[in-house]
C-alpha cells in the first residue's frame, strides 16, 4: 500500500484537430477507488482509451503526457502489453461478445493475462464466486443475458486477467437502481481482494460512495478534485452532478441554522 | 437414377474440396473483415510448389512443402500489404487484395505459361465400383480430405486459444484488444491457415478427371466464391453447406447438360451463380450469414 497503481501525468488527447484532453492528471493509489465524473462528452471514455491504448480504433491519438503503471511507463506500448502489464477495461455498454457463450467470453478474458494455466483457474474460481450466475450460465450465448448479467460478465471477463488496475467505463449505465447497487457492492468487493479500480460514472451519487478520491472532468479538463466525501458536500458537485437543486440546498442550509431561509416571494 | 447417384456423390466430392476454399474466405473475412479475392492466387501458389517438386522428393513431402508455402504466401501478404493499411475502409483492403491477386496470378501464370502441370498424386485415374456406381478414387480422397481438415478446424476453432481470440477479434477487434489479443497475430494465422486450406484444394482441383494444374486452375477456385458469399460470408457453417451445395448444383448441371441443350451449353458454370443469386434475393445475408446490424 502508500504508492501509487496508476498516474496519469498531463495527458493530452486529440481525434484529428479535436482536442478531447488537455493536460489531465489524476492518480489512483494503490489499493483504492477513485472516481472520474462528468456529464457526456466530457472526455471520460476518451482517458480510458488512452490508457489502454485503443484510441487508434477511434482516430484519436495522445499528443502530450505520460500514463504509468506502479511507475513503469505505459505510453506507446500496443493494448495487449497494456492488458499483461496489469491493466483490464469493462468497456462502456458493456461489449460482451454476444455469439460467444458466457464461458467462452471468459476465457477470452483471460487471452491477455500473463499467469499460467493454475492462475487462470484461480481467477475462474473468483468470478464464479463473485458471480455465481456465470456459472450457472456457462454455456448460453453472452447475447442472451439481461443487461445486469451481462454487465457482471464484462466485469468477470476484465477480471479474467487478474489485473492490478481495474478501470471501469459507465457501469451503472441502463441498469436498473437495484442492479447498479448490486453491481457497486461487487466492485467494492473487488476492491477489498486487493485491486485498484478506476471507476468512470455519470451516476455521481453511486460513484462518490464507492470512491475514496474523486476528480470531476469538464470538456476534457479536470475542473475539481478531491476526497470523495469533500466533493459529495460541495455545492457545485451536488447541484450538476447529484441533482440536488439550490432549493434544497438552501433546505439544508436552514435546517443547519445558518442563513434565514428565503421564501418564495408570492405576489 | 445410377447415373443420379454417380453425380449427387462427385457433386459432393467437388462441393467438400469447395468448401475447404470457401472456408479459407470465411476465415480472413471473420478475422479481418475483408473480402479475400487473392484466394484464387494462394490456391495456385500452393498448386504450384506441388507440382514443381513431386518429382524430386516424393508427393506427400511436395504436398506439405506446398501447403506450408501456400500459407507463408499468405502470410507475406498479410504482413507485407495487408497490415500497411489496417484501419482503412474494408472496401479499400478488399480492392488491395484485387492487386495482390493480378500481381501473384501473373508471376505463377508466367511459371506454368501454357503447360499442364501434374501434382503426381497416388490415386491417378482409378476408379471404384460399387454396383452400378462408380466413383475417381481422387473423388474419394477429396471428400475424405476435405472432411477431416474441416472438422480439425471447426474444433480448433472452437476449443483453443486461438479459435477463442478469433471468434473475439471477429465480433468486435476494440473489445477483443482490451482483452489483450494481439489483431496482428489474428490476421496473420487467418490468412496463413486460408493458405493452406488452399494448397489442399488445389490438389483435388487439379487430379483426375481434371488434366492437372494450368493457368485457368484460378478461375475454377473462384466457384468457390459464390460458396462462400451463398452460405454466409461470415459463417464456418454456411461455407460447408454452400460449398456441397455449388458442388452439387454443378455436378447435376453439367451431367444433364444433354437434357437441358435448350438452355445453352455450359450450363455446369453458371449453376452456382444463378443459385446463389436465387438464393441471395430471398436471404440477402446468406444462408447463415450475420445480418448487418447499425444502430443509428
Amino acid at each position: 500500500m502508500g504508492g501509487s497503481a496508476l498516474l496519469v501525468r498531463d495527458l493530452s488527447v486529440g481525434y484529428g484537430p479535436v482536442r478531447a484532453l488537455r493536460q489531465v492528471s489524476l492518480e489512483v493509489p494503490e489499493g483504492a477507488v477513485v472516481a472520474v465524473l462528468g456529464s457526456n462528452g466530457a472526455g471520460k471514455s476518451t482517458l480510458l482509451r488512452a490508457v489502454c491504448r485503443t484510441l487508434s480504433f477511434h482516430g484519436g491519438a495522445v499528443t502530450g503526457g505520460t500514463v504509468s503503471l506502479g511507475g513503469r511507463p505505459l505510453d506507446r506500448l500496443p493494448p495487449e502489453r497494456v492488458v499483461a502489464a496489469g491493466v483490464s477495461q469493462v468497456p462502456e455498454g458493456r461489449r460482451v461478445f454476444a455469439r460467444m457463450t458466457v464461458a467462452d467470453n471468459l476465457r477470452a478474458g483471460a487471452l491477455g493475462g500473463s499467469g499460467g494455466r493454475a492462475e487462470r483457474a484461480r481467477a475462474l474460481r473468483r468470478v464464479h464466486d463473485l458471480f455465481p450466475v456465470l456459472a450457472d450460465r456457462a454455456q448460453q450465448r453472452a447475447g442472451l443475458l439481461s443487461g445486469g448479467e451481462q454487465q457482471m460478465l464484462a466485469v468477470g471477463r476484465a477480471l479474467m486477467g487478474s489485473p492490478k488496475v481495474l478501470l471501469l467505463d459507465e457501469p451503472s449505465l441502463g441498469l436498473a437502481p437495484l442492479m447498479a447497487a448490486r453491481i457497486a457492492d461487487t466492485v467494492r468487493e473487488i476492491n477489498e481482494q486487493g485491486t485498484s479500480v478506476l471507476l468512470v460514472e455519470q451516476n455521481a451519487a453511486l460513484a462518490l460512495r464507492l470512491a475514496s478520491r474523486a476528480y470531476v472532468l469538464e470538456v476534457g479538463e479536470v475542473t475539481l478534485s478531491g476526497p470523495a466525501d469533500t466533493l459529495a458536500a460541495s455545492d457545485e458537485v451536488r447541484r450538476r452532478y447529484l441533482g440536488v437543486t439550490d432549493e434544497d440546498a438552501a433546505a439544508d442550509v436552514s435546517r443547519a441554522g445558518g442563513l434565514p431561509a428565503l421564501s418564495r416571494w408570492k405576489g | 437414377m445410377s447415373t443420379f447417384a454417380e453425380l449427387l456423390l462427385n457433386g459432393i466430392s467437388l462441393g467438400s474440396v469447395y468448401a475447404l476454399i470457401a472456408l479459407g474466405f470465411v476465415v480472413i473475412f471473420r478475422a479481418t473483415e475483408v473480402v479475400n479475392f487473392a484466394h484464387a492466387s494462394l490456391l495456385l501458389a500452393g498448386g504450384y510448389v506441388t507440382a514443381t517438386l513431386h518429382d524430386d522428393i516424393g508427393f506427400w513431402p511436395a504436398l506439405l512443402v506446398g501447403i506450408a508455402g501456400a500459407a507463408a504466401v499468405g502470410a507475406a501478404v498479410e504482413f507485407l500489404v495487408m497490415r500497411r493499411y489496417r484501419g482503412s475502409d474494408h472496401s479499400v483492403l478488399a480492392i488491395v487484395t484485387i492487386g495482390v491477386d493480378i500481381l501473384l496470378t501473373t508471376e505463377l501464370t508466367r511459371r506454368i505459361g501454357t503447360d499442364v502441370l501434374a501434382l503426381g498424386d497416388p490415386w491417378g485415374d482409378a476408379v471404384l465400383t460399387v454396383g452400378p456406381v462408380s466413383l475417381a478414387h481422387t473423388r474419394i480422397a477429396a471428400f475424405v480430405a476435405a472432411a477431416l481438415l474441416i472438422t480439425a478446424f471447426l474444433l480448433v476453432f472452437r476449443y483453443t486459444s486461438w479459435g477463442v481470440a478469433m471468434r473475439a477479434a471477429a465480433e468486435s477487434p476494440e473489445t477483443a484488444a482490451l482483452m489483450g489479443v494481439r489483431l496482428g497475430r489474428v490476421s496473420l494465422g487467418a490468412w496463413a491457415v486460408a493458405g493452406g486450406l488452399a494448397a489442399v484444394a488445389a490438389l483435388f482441383l487439379t487430379v483426375f478427371p481434371t488434366p492437372g494444374l494450368e493457368r485457368a486452375t484460378s478461375l475454377a477456385a473462384l466457384k468457390a466464391f459464390p460458396a462462400a458469399i451463398l452460405g454466409g460470408l461470415d459463417s464456418t457453417t454456411g461455407a460447408l453447406v454452400g460449398g456441397l451445395l455449388v458442388g452439387i448444383t454443378e455436378s447435376l448441371a453439367t451431367g444433364y447438360q444433354s437434357d437441358l441443350t435448350f438452355l445453352g451449353r455450359g450450363l455446369g458454370d453458371l449453376a452456382p451463380y444463378l443459385v446463389m443469386v436465387a438464393i441471395l434475393l430471398i436471404r440477402p445475408a446468406g444462408l447463415f450469414g450475420t445480418k448487418e446490424l447499425a444502430r443509428v
